[in-house]
Formats: structure tokens, sequence, C-alpha cells
């Protein structure tokens, strides 16, 4: 039957990307009262049949593998194991990304509603006051146009309503929030805390997005453990469940899946006034039409389609005057070391799932050193624990511990439990040889130009990494325990993480005071495009050893408070 | 738990809802425990003697379902890794990755050629110390001698197959003494493990 529709229906506020960033946009607006419509390049979530929360193993005839045994050829089709929430990959058919020579670089796009909040760590770390201004700190990178005195709210806000667990302690390097009780510490967490004392490094309650308490409606966490499958009870945060979700159920969300952004429109004075995207299911081409869009398609994403969105007001891509989009790309340094620890092997046995991830973590902790062969900081992630068996689990042990029989069961019965693993995951100084740009040849499925990437770690980072490994060693040993990763080869290079491996970019539409030097202003707002906003970790101005969510959601709710102001005077 | 609430924890667990509302539509802790307790008791899940293999013929899969119980047996503490189903799942597997299959029938092939040049019956029929003695040859860097060499890629594969099978089974998660999967209203850790972990410690 024949529908009629306005000709040029006109949509209030465009949102292009479910994630932190978008989520938190379409809340707040539509909290605010506002009408949003919100494109997600991947289909729709439903937690209840795409989660495998409390699956185990055998209940699936391949147990994880795949179905055709791809893990033990080294096809990783599941990029974190099948049981993980749908999360998206570094290589998606079809939609491929293009490496500039010389150049790593792995680019993870996560096409679901809700995006990588699905699946992410939850670590939940406020930025510090340094972090905020490091050219002031140490002359390096350049400073945000925002003090963390003027985020401090935005985080207030943020806590409030997402939940972090943690404590106050006081430490410049890991602002206080407001937080919900911590966790107890695990067996292993509890002797890494002795071995902190030990070696004088501060092992704290994690900061983590899992309700202890009942919030907003929200159940408190049953401790299964299983977060990063997605969580039924939505009492691990994300984008889709405790944003996008409610949203729908206020009438003033309009919901468009499947829909692959191509390019942002502008009007002849250079306001932005419509999307043209892609129906992935159709490959019907469609353009809506809008008063303000908000980009949140992730950090690469969103430049990527602000240098696609090229017209003769703007020949060099969209709010791209001063040159920077695409620029000042940064990704997480990582690097882990793992041990058997005797003390462990043994342990009665008990339940030690908690929360998904660790319950204690080591902020950074030599800020004031002099003297050191790299600048700001990284913090460290724990591991260990009864965590349940997976394809893969004892291979190590297999491998190491010769032999078949009762003596293979009673090794394997040993060594689990009394592993232990620390991940740094430490701050990259922005570089010129670390961008992206678009492809002049390639395109993906869409037709839609896909970037390239130029990536390179400096001395700053690979230094770090060096400092992690010994650290991570000295924890292990005096644990008692034995390291079981390599040693650093001579070549720091193959014992750092690939750039965009831990899933971190950031940077690529800076913000700043001067539309010369920077994309967008103290509000993320395109500078040269009022109605342009973005508001993923693009708009970051560094990349500090502490994940980007948290402030992805601080920054983008304060950039959607702001924008409804600017909408309801007018100015946008 | 009534038979109510199990009643709505199935329709929930198995609902088509698109959407999850905060506060609305999510499981309790109460029923999420109890689909762990539902899903938790330990079974075989061996295809048991009327199994049809998939992947293959009949000898090759009692071969490797004796291989299978020699890597992993039973013992005192736990069943083994025939009864876990381990031949079933490499089978499974086989049957849908020609490259696997030809690893595993030209491993056991191998393996039974060895046994008739060396005892005059393949690996099925051989003596039991005759099984082991090839299992040690394989099994040790140390008694890896040129006449082997050729089984050992297949023993890594096998060994590490049958380890997987076992530890992802219900009797693997029991004898590892996996107690997780489930639901708690507080996470605690108890003293005795604390105490245990710390006296055995340099850090005590």
């Amino acid at each position: 039957m024949f529908q009629a529709q306005p000709k040029t229906e006109i949509h209030d506020v465009v949102v292009i990307g479910s994630g932190a960033g978008g989520g938190t946009t379409v809340k707040v607006l539509t909290d605010l009262g506002m009408k949003v419509t919100l494109l997600e390049a991947g289909p729709m979530l439903n937690p209840f049949t795409d989660f495998k929360e409390h699956m185990w193993p055998w209940e699936v005839d391949h147990r994880g593998v795949g179905p055709n045994a791809e893990n033990y050829f080294g096809k990783d089709i599941y990029p974190f194991g099948y049981f993980l929430a749908p999360n998206g990959y570094w290589n998606i058919p079809g939609e491929p990304f293009t490496v500039a020579p010389g150049s790593e670089f792995k680019w993870f796009r996560s096409r679901i509603m809700g995006g990588r909040t699905n699946h992410y760590g939850r670590i939940s770390l406020r930025f510090s006051d340094y972090d905020f201004k490091p050219q002031q700190f140490d002359g390096l990178g350049t400073d945000w146009p925002v003090t963390y005195d003027e985020m401090s709210p935005w985080y207030d806000k943020a806590e409030d309503f997402i939940g972090i667990t943690g404590t106050r302690e006081g430490i410049r390097s890991a602002p206080d929030g407001k937080f919900l009780p911590p966790v107890a510490p695990r067996v292993h967490e509890q002797l890494v805390q002795r071995a902190g004392k030990r070696l004088n490094i501060p092992v704290i309650p994690s900061r983590m997005a899992m309700l202890t308490k009942s919030i907003h409606g929200r159940a408190a966490c049953h401790y299964c453990g299983q977060c990063g499958r997605g969580c039924k009870t939505a009492s691990a945060f994300t984008s889709s469940q405790a944003m996008i979700f409610p949203a729908m159920k206020t009438g003033r969300l309009t919901v468009i899946s499947n829909a692959m952004a191509r390019a942002i429109l502008v009007d002849s004075a250079g306001k932005a006034n419509g999307i043209s995207y892609v129906d992935k299911i159709t490959r019907q081409e469609r353009t809506i039409k809008c008063r303000a869009v908000v980009v949140a398609a992730s950090a690469c994403e969103s430049a990527r389609l602000l240098l696609n969105s090229k017209s003769t007001k703007f020949p060099n891509g969209l709010a791209n005057g001063s040159n920077q989009v695409g620029r000042n790309l940064t990704d997480t340094v990582g690097h882990a070391v793992s041990g058997i620890v005797p003390a462990l092997e043994g342990t009665p046995r008990h339940n030690s799932d908690g929360i998904g991830g660790m319950h204690v973590y080591i902020p950074w902790w030599e800020l004031d050193k002099k003297n050191k062969d790299f600048p700001r900081g990284y913090h460290v992630e724990i591991g260990g624990g009864f965590n349940m068996p997976q394809i893969g689990s004892f291979r190590g042990v297999a491998a190491k511990a010769e032999g078949y029989g009762t003596k293979l069961k009673d090794d394997v019965r040993r060594f689990y439990g009394s592993q232990v693993s620390f991940s740094g995951r430490g701050e990259m100084i922005p570089n010129a040889d670390s961008f992206l740009d678009i492809d002049p040849v390639a395109v993906d499925q869409w037709g839609i130009p896909v970037p390239r990437f130029h990536f390179k770690w400096s001395q700053y980072e690979l230094k770090m990494v060096q400092h992690m490994h010994n650290t991570f060693k000295e924890l292990i040993e005096t644990m008692g325990g034995r390291v079981t990763s390599p040693d650093l080869p001579a070549n720091l290079n193959s014992a750092i993480s690939i750039g965009g491996e831990i899933i971190h970019e950031a940077g690529t539409c800076r913000m700043g005071d001067d539309p010369k030097t920077s994309v967008l202003n103290k509000w993320s707002q395109a500078h040269e495009v009022p109605n342009l906003t973005v508001v993923d970790a693009a708009p970051f101005n560094g990349n500090p050893d502490k994940n980007v969510t948290l402030t992805i959601v601080a920054n983008a709710w304060r950039a959607a408070e702001h924008l409804a102001e600017e909408i309801k005077k007018g100015n946008v | 738990m009534e038979d109510q609430s199990r009643r709505d924890l199935f329709k929930i667990i198995g609902s088509s809802m698109v959407l999850s509302a905060a506060g609305s539509g999510v499981l309790s802790p109460a029923l999420a425990q109890h689909v762990h307790a539902e899903v938790a008791a330990v079974k075989s899940l061996s295809g048991g003697p009327n199994y049809a293999p998939k992947g293959f013929n009949r000898h090759y899969f009692n071969t490797l379902r004796k291989l299978a119980d020699l890597i992993i047996p039973k013992d005192d503490h736990s069943a083994g890794a025939s009864d876990a189903g381990a031949a079933e799942y490499i089978d499974f597997l086989a049957s849908r990755n020609a490259e696997l299959l030809a690893i595993f029938n030209g491993g056991m092939a191998w393996v039974d050629g060895y046994m008739r040049k060396t005892y005059g019956s393949d690996f099925l029929t051989a003596k039991p110390d005759q099984q082991t003695a090839l299992l040690d040859k394989l099994a040790y860097t140390k008694n890896h001698t040129p006449e082997v060499a050729a089984g050992v890629p297949f023993w890594t594969w096998v060994r590490n197959m049958v380890v997987d099978a076992y530890y992802t089974s219900p009797a693997g998660v029991k004898d590892l003494g996996f107690v997780g999967n489930g639901a708690m209203a507080v996470f605690s850790v108890p003293k005795e493990a604390v105490d245990y972990v710390m006296s055995r410690s340099p850090l005590a």
C-alpha cells in the first residue's frame, strides 16, 4: 500500500553511530524532549538471543573453535572467542581498509546497536588534570580547550548514570569519581596487592562499569564474570541497553539500523543539512534531511566520513580547513607478561568469577619520578583466577608439561588457577607519522572510499614497554612466581601491540580554540560547521592511559547539552 | 525454585523481545542461578555405542576413543576423555574440515602402520603395554627418534584436541573444580583459600 510521506521530512538531530558517544547523545537529547534519529551501520541488537551469557562450552558442538574448526588453523573468526558479545572485527568482509607501506595498523569496527560498548572491558577511569593540559605538563602534544575542572561535573553525571565501582584514593594520576562499592579482591589479586606493597606499587580497587548496587532500574550484578559476553540483566553498562533502548521507549527516537553513512550533506551556506547513506539490506541509496548532525562513528570512521564529505564549499573534506581531520591518530600502548605462581597451585576451589575483569588494578605510580626515559605513564590490568575453562585454556600447560594419562590430568589440575598476568595500557604521544587519509583508489562494497592508515610508535612508547616488562617480571617474581612469557626481544617493535589492536583509537578530529590547528571547538562542534558535532574519541587531544569510554560519555554529555541549548537559542 | 518461576525464566531467556528497557525484562539473580544449575549437571557427552561417526570410519573412530582415554584416563577423581565426548568432538570437526580429517586419518594410519611393523597388530588390538610404549616415544622429547618422528605432529594434534575436548566438557569442568558460572548476591572470597595461598607465598 502506498504510504503518504511528506516529500522533505526534516529530522531535528541525526546521530551517526550508537556506541558510547552516540548512545549518550541519544539519551541526553531525548531526555530533554528533543526528537532524534539514530543511524547505525550494523543490525539491531537483541540481548536475549544475541548474548551468550551463562552458556557452557559444551552447549555448542564445536565448543567455540568455529563450526569448521577455524581456530585450530589460525583463522580467528571470533576476535574474542565464540562466546563474546556481538562485537565486530578488525577485518570485515567487503569493508576493507589499507595500510601505507612501512606501517602496521588494525582497524576494529563494531557494526551492531551499541557498538563496542556491548563487549568492552568497562574499565572506567577519569582523565587527570594534566591529561587535559599535556603540553603545559611536559611540553608534548597539544592542550585540550577544556580543563579537568570543567570536565569534572560531566564525569559526575556519567558516573552517576553508568554506575562505576571504586574507592576514593586521592591519587593524582587516578582522579576519584562518584563510585559504587568496590568488589572484594580475588585470592591472586590479594597476593598482587602484597607484592605491590613490597615494591611500593599501589594496587587499588578497580573502576569498572558494573553495578554493585541496583541503579536506574538496572539490576545489581550477580557476579558471573561474563560481562564480555553481554549481560542480560544489563548490570554491566552498554549504550544499547542503558541508553538506546530506553530512549526508543520515549517515542522520540527513530532508529535506522544497517545504515552506512556515505557523506554528510551541506547547504549553500555551508551548514550540514542531511546525510547520504546506504541501506545495507536493500543496497538502496537514501538521503535524510536534518537540522543538526552528531557524528559518533568511532574516531577513524568519523574522520573517514568527514574526509569523504567533499563539496565545493569543503573541497578538502567537511570541516577540514585545518587539515587536522584524520591526523593525530593514537591507540593505547599494550604489552603483557604472564607467569605461574606456585603459591597458588592447589588453591581450595571456590567461585572466583566476580565481575568480568579485574577487581584491583595499578594506576600509574611514577608521575613524580624524575629521569624516566619515557613521558607520561601506564596503568596495569591484572588477570588470573579460576576462569571457566575454554578451548585452548590448557594448550600452554599441555605444551610445557609433556606426557599423558593421570600425570597430564594432575599437571592441568595443578596449573589451573595458578597463572597470573599483567597487561600494561600506556599513553601514546601523538606524532606526525600516525594518521589516516583516504585511499586514492580503494572503495568498500558500498562504493565508499576507504581509509588508509599510517602508523608509527615512537621511542617514547617503545621505552615504556621496556618499563612494563621489567615491572611485571618483578611483580611475578616477588610473588614467588616464574615468568612464562618470552623475554623482551631486541627489537621492541615486536613486543608492543600493533596500532589499533587495543581498540582505543583517538585524536582524529582534535578540539582546540584555534580553527587553524583544530577541527572542533571546546563543545566538540566543528569550527567551520556549527551544527556538526563529533563526540566519540576523535575530539581528544591526547590518549592518556585511561581507557577512552568514560571520557567519551562525559564529553558527549557535555556536548549534547550544549547543542540542545544552541538549538533552543536558534544558533544551530 | 517454583515451577512458575522456572517457566518465567525460560520465557525470558527464550524471549524474542527486541527491547529490554532498563528495569524490565531482565533476569533476576535467583533466576540466573537456576539456569546454571540446569546446565551444570555433569552428563556424559559420549554418543555411546550406537554413535555413527560423521568423519572417520568405525575403526579410526574406535582408535580415537582409545587414544583419548590413554591421554585423559578415567581415574578415582573423574571420568575419562572418551566419556567426555572427545572422540565425538574431533569426529564432528573432522567431518567439516578436510584438512583436519586428513591429519587424523593420516596420523592414525601411521600409528597402525608402526604398530603392525613393530608388534604385528594395529593399535586397537595391541596389548596395553605396547600401546603405551609407542605413546611414551611420542610424548617425551627425549624419546623422539627418527623412527617415530612422523608420528609426533599427529600426537600434538590429538593430545591438544583431547585436552580441549575434555576440559570443555562437564566431566573436565568437574575435574578442575570450576564452581563458577553461577549467581552470587555478594561476591566474597573464602578465608581458607586466602590463608592457603598466603602461607605458601614468600609474602606471608
